[in-house]
């Protein structure tokens, strides 16, 4: 039957496809609905891991007692996971464990453009590429069998456009899941003491050197010879790129892109008069053709960063198309992402922007309020550097950086990697004061469960953690929780916080708007009353998306209503979008802002 | 697992494209995974992209959706694409440059402001509409808003638009109401085909 899937389904239904029953991950764009969509199957158990390194590590247990395992990740998750990961290189997986890496070339939601292919090189484990998502329902099911027949772990590797982009995939019927686990002891291969990882070092190398002569008969490592006057090399989207733009080019498409199939490469190469390298980020398979001692053209013309698409192909090896429509001249505003009406981080934010501190962020929604007009946050590094920062910070500071430095990060990404960084501070005795913005839920990646909001992946009922409980018994000397819909009390206990001597934590407690299990009350939406609104603009400052500033100047004269000398304008509500939260309400000092009848 | 070899001439030219704009929240990746399915049953290779993620919050969205004989890269190159649906009206000034002299567009007369627009930074260009025509030849301006009101369903106006979009393209409409049928929850279902027709007829 053919359907339309986006990449990431394809791998989730060809894992489950293959009888691939045990999944493990953790949530980040562009890979999280690669676990979402396994866990739905039917006889399939998945779960989210607090971070990367943990998730992998279940995948690695699961491995080792004879099952076979599918570990998903976005492109950073596996720098938290790189430890476990270089190691099970050597001792091999019993089972099988395919680990997904989902790469986000042009950064479309991530803190760098890292090319994961060079993990494969690094970690010595082999990769493999699909282009679209019937390759990748396949190439899930090659990587089980690779991982298998040559006992190593396998990368999958995505990007952004494969693991998003639709396309027409045949579904198959599922392959029972076998069960095959069972308790083997085998520590000469487990143990990895340096007597042990010796040897198994040798191994390793043995796997490799399988590997490269399996990759030059792999099916999925194709050639599609037309014109001999250009061939490419090229592997995952960027092929299709190509392909639109020069089909009577010759083609090398390699399916596995580590390890490189020389002989193959050699192959092509003499078919053809010029040879270029596609491929996005680094000139990772370039740089080995060119030790191969080929003439080869890649990023010579190719840009080094971003995603390429059509025009990016067809503009390097043809020059730029002149634009052959006029287009208007006005200035476009920019349209970033915003934090939601109703967010409870912008509470919080508002009273953080106003404390002249210097707040070391995270990841997460609260990011967002780096941006005019809340500029509240001034790092963000990667998932819980906060902590660390604040406390870095403050102490190099000493004496200047007493009630000054605040961290913020949220409850999952504490969850991820706060806890030992919290506890470092506690150890340390640290003196910044941290905010746990906890919204209930993982916002940013799309609501995923995690150990504080009380569910599992597969929906069972959970032990929650108690985030307070926690940070006392890490040794925080002054534990708080605080409503971000209540300004004057955030204001006044960060305040206090600010001023007291230890480390504090402070718990901004309210769930994320578009969250639906918390969402219990109804309220009523909000506007300004233009008889009282004297253009202070204190709600503007809010950056909520329903409110906006209206200048007198381009109003017809009849409807400018001014209630104070300098006035310039008012503010004005878009009730469709207004939720209610009432926290422009409370920052207005005239009372102008009011129910919605 | 043996080595294939294929000699395929596609001339990309065969392959269309139709280019959703508009911002997070409505309902464009919807529109566009319908738009797709009524390609897919009707025979055709289809792709479609976009980006999740980040730009959920009320950024910008694009889909783009492409289909023909077969298809390969999944985002349109710019200058290229058939057509602009646009979702918003500030939206459609955006990606002009993908476009080609002679695409045709159709435009949602609905103002969402983006944040220098509030802040009073900058101004809502008010005027989009205008300048788009004075650009493109083919320009058709609906308010998919009052369609949606008008069919009971107020979320229903990226079907309105659908409807609006099927107008130009070559496909069946028991299609069109048979992906609607399967893909919308029982409740909605209705609405979505009144949205759909009243769009088809503006
Ligand atoms: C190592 C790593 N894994 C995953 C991600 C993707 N990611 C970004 S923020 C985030 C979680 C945000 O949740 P939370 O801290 O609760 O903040 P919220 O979005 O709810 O405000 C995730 C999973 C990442 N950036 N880095
Ligand atoms: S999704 Fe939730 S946490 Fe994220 S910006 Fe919206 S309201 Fe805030
Ligand atoms: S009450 Fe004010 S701050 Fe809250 S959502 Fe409405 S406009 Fe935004």
């Amino acid at each position: 039957m053919k359907v339309l899937m986006s990449g990431n389904e394809a791998i989730a239904r060809g894992a489950y496809e293959w009888g691939i029953r045990f999944g493990v991950g953790y949530p980040g764009t562009p890979s999280t609905e690669i676990l979402e969509e396994f866990s739905k199957y039917d006889g399939v158990y998945a779960e989210w891991a607090p971070n990367e390194k943990v998730a992998l590590e279940v995948g690695i247990g699961a491995a080792v007692a004879g099952a076979r395992a599918i570990v998903t990740m976005k492109h950073v998750g596996v720098n938290v996971a790189a430890d476990p990961l270089f190691t099970v290189s050597y001792t091999g997986t019993n089972g099988a464990l395919v680990i997904i890496t989902a790469d986000d070339p042009s950064l479309h939601s991530s803190q760098n453009e890292q090319d994961n292919r060079n993990y494969a090189k690094f970690a010595k484990i082999p990769m493999l590429e699909p282009a679209d998502s019937q390759e990748a329902k396949e190439f899930i099911k090659i990587a089980f069998a690779l991982s298998e027949k040559f006992d190593t772990p396998v990368f999958l590797r995505t990007t952004t456009r494969v693991s998003h982009s639709k396309s027409v995939v045949i579904i198959e019927d599922p392959l029972p899941g076998e069960d095959k686990t069972e308790i083997r002891i085998t520590p000469s291969k487990y143990v990895m003491v340096p007597a042990m990882a010796r040897l198994r070092r040798l191994e390793v190398e043995k796997r490799t050197q399988a590997l490269r002569e399996y990759a030059e008969t792999f099916g999925e490592n194709r050639m599609e010879i037309n014109s001999t006057e250009v061939g490419v090399i090229t592997a995952g989207m960027p092929y299709n790129y190509t392909k639109d733009v020069f089909p009577e080019f010759s083609y090398l498409k390699l399916g596995m892109v580590h390890p490189l199939p020389e002989k193959l490469i050699r192959e092509f190469a003499a078919k053809v008069k010029k040879l270029y390298v596609i491929e996005e980020l680094d000139p990772f398979i370039e740089e080995q053709i060119r030790a191969m001692g080929l003439v080869v053209a890649g990023k010579d013309v190719f840009p080094f960063t971003n995603e390429f698409d059509p025009g990016v192909v067809e503009t390097a090896l043809k020059g730029k198309k002149p634009t052959t429509v006029r287009l208007p001249e006005v200035a476009i505003p920019p349209r970033p992402p915003n934090l939601c009406p109703g967010c409870p981080h912008r509470g919080l934010f508002h009273v953080l922007g106003k404390l002249k501190t210097f707040v070391a962020g995270d990841i997460g929604c609260y990011t967002l309020s780096f941006m005019k007009p809340l500029e509240g946050m001034h790092s963000c590094i990667c998932m819980g550097a906060s902590i660390g920062m604040a406390h870095g910070m403050s102490k190099a500071l000493k004496e200047k950086g007493k009630g000054k430095v605040v961290g913020v990060i949220g409850d999952g990404t504490f969850l991820h990697s706060g806890i030992t960084p919290l506890l470092n501070m506690a150890y340390n005795q640290g003196e910044a004061v941290i905010v746990i913005c906890d919204n209930r839920t993982t916002a940013m990646t799309g609501m995923q469960e995690h150990p504080g909001t009380g569910y599992t992946l597969q929906g069972a009922k959970a032990k929650e953690l108690d985030i307070f409980a926690l940070a006392k018994v890490l040794g925080i000397d002054s534990v708080r929780v605080i409503d971000p819909y209540d300004i004057k009390n955030t204001r006044e206990v960060m305040r206090e916080e600010l001023a007291r001597p230890g480390s504090s934590v402070v718990i901004s407690r309210r769930s994320c708007v578009l969250f639906k299990r918390h969402q219990t009350e109804i309220r009523k939406p909000l506007r300004v009353d233009v008889n009282k609104c004297v253009g202070c603009r204190n709600c503007i400052g809010l950056g909520c998306p329903p409110i906006a500033w209206r200048k007198f100047a381009d109003m017809p004269a009849d409807q400018v209503i001014k209630n104070a000398k300098k006035q310039e304008g008012n503010s004005f509500i878009d009730a469709d979008l207004c939720t209610g939260c009432t926290i422009c309400q409370q920052v207005c000092k005239v009372g102008a802002i009011v129910e919605v009848e | 697992m043996s080595k294939k070899s294929s000699i395929e001439k596609i001339n990309p030219t065969e392959v269309k494209s139709v280019l959703m704009a508009g911002v997070g929240g409505q309902g464009i990746l919807r529109a566009s995974d319908i738009l797709c399915l009524v390609m897919m049953e009707s025979g055709m290779d289809v792709k479609k992209s976009e980006v999740h993620g980040m730009a959920q919050r009320g950024g910008c969205v694009t889909s783009h959706v492409r289909y023909g004989s077969k298809v390969y890269s999944p985002i349109e190159r710019k200058g290229n694409v058939d057509i602009l649906l646009a979702f918003e009206k500030l939206e459609s000034l955006r990606y002009l440059d993908y476009l080609k002299p002679d695409s045709r567009i159709i435009i949602n007369e609905l103002e969402l402001y983006p944040p220098a627009v509030n802040l009073g930074d900058m101004t809502y260009p008010g005027q989009a509409i205008d300048l788009v025509k004075e650009s493109f030849k083919t320009v058709k301006v609906v308010k998919a808003h009052e369609i949606a009101r008008k069919a009971g369903n107020l979320r229903a106006e990226n079907t309105a638009l659908l409807g609006v979009l099927s107008q130009w393209l070559d496909l069946e409409i028991t299609m069109w109401e048979k992906i609607i049928w399967e893909v919308f929850p029982k409740k909605v279902v209705d609405a979505n085909l009144k949205a759909f027709h009243l769009g088809r007829a503006a």
